[in-house]
């Protein structure tokens, strides 16, 4: 990580973008980057269930001020448009996003970012609430990335009574094709994933012999990043985004405003 | 925690949202992130129209207790007024009878 002195410039590019998202289908997305030549990594976000909104525009501007070509495709897009929060409910409504069409819009974002001429070559993927049961998933389906970071993500471990024509497999099936190093926050009080399911997950990551890193913290529960929220708890904040720039660093290489 | 639990239901009446009245068709009810109200979670209940659009939607964020206290008294009002709703219903099926035997 860059140390920031007082004398630098500092400059950034936000904006919404179209792009080609799963089968070629045009959708929309929020993407930041740092000014300057690069090289930059990259790192996709994929927005939580309750919708496309202005935190994860802001977790977006937040990578891209860290130094990271940053990009967050808008996966209700197929959905039609309205405010984030009538999107949400209409998403939920409808049964929820189907996993494939997420793969597919992750999986091209990636693409997206490889593609620049400012990019290093490498490529992250971050997810928060049920996208961080997506960054788990596409990670697994895709060899698009780098490192992945999950977020609380629940429904990893899916109960059978839980799969749904959208999401018809639970992705802890998948743990075997994971093809990147895998960072996981979560919180104790969480009660999906729980403790119980976190565990889980770890057995299957050692049974496959895969590069993980988990973190538990305590007095924490699902969401401990959303700062306009209850269920904020800034000390495990705090340190959760230290160590994802820390593992984002390790595997995607030094991000900064340009070398 | 990301739920997933939700139940819908078809309904008709109207409903009031941002651009006025328009005629619900479908209310959903779920078990999960809140957007405004200050609760880790919430029993969300979402009118809608989707054949309006996203934006015709009437939506509340309850304690559970709160929506318990909203059951029970939607419970208590139906059985108040049950003699009433079943006279409505049987003079709705009259006038449907004396149509049908006009036409």
């Amino acid at each position: 990580m860059h140390p920031y002195t007082t004398d630098m410039y500092e400059g950034m590019l936000a904006e919404t973008i179209m792009l080609p998202g799963h089968n070629g289908e045009i959708i929309n997305a929020y993407y930041a980057r740092p000014l300057g030549p690069g090289p930059f990594p990259g790192v996709v976000l994929i927005h939580h269930m309750p919708g496309w909104d202005e935190l994860y525009r802001e977790f977006t501007r937040k990578f891209a001020h860290h130094g990271y070509l940053a990009i967050s495709p808008n996966i209700y897009f197929r959905f039609g448009h309205g405010s984030p929060d009538d999107m949400s409910a209409k998403v939920r409504g409808s049964g929820g996003v189907p996993d494939v069409s997420v793969v597919g819009d992750i999986d091209a974002s990636a693409r997206f970012l490889k593609s620049l001429p400012l990019s290093n070559g490498r490529v992250g993927v971050f997810g928060t609430c049920s996208g961080g049961r997506q960054v788990f998933l596409v990670a697994c389906k895709t060899k698009s990335f780098d490192a992945a970071v999950n977020c609380w993500g629940g429904n990893v471990v899916q109960p059978k009574e839980k799969l749904t024509p959208a999401q018809p497999v639970s992705p802890i099936d998948y743990t075997k094709d994971l093809s990147c190093p895998l960072l996981g926050l979560f919180g104790e009080d969480d009660k999906n994933p729980t403790p119980e399911s976190v565990r889980q997950l770890e057995e299957e990551l050692k049974k496959y012999g895969k590069n993980y890193e988990f973190h538990m913290y305590p007095g924490a529960g699902h969401g401990f990043f959303y700062y306009p929220s209850v269920v904020y708890r800034p000390e495990a904040a705090v340190d959760g985004w230290k160590r994802m720039f820390t593992f984002f660093e390790k595997y995607l290489g030094t991000p900064g405003r340009g070398r | 925690m990301c739920t997933g639990i939700v139940e819908t239901a078809e309904v008709s009446g109207s409903g009031k949202g941002p651009r006025g009245w328009f005629k619900l068709e479908q209310v959903n009810v779920s078990y999960d992130h809140p957007v405004d109200a200050g609760l880790e979670h919430a029993l969300n209940i979402d009118f809608v129209n989707q054949k309006e659009g996203p934006g015709a939607r009437v939506a509340v964020e309850l304690s559970p207790e709160s929506a318990r206290n909203l059951v029970k008294a939607i419970l208590i009002t139906l059985s108040q007024a049950a003699p009433a709703i079943e006279e409505s219903s049987t003079s709705s099926t009259d006038t449907q009878a004396k149509q049908a035997k006009r036409q």
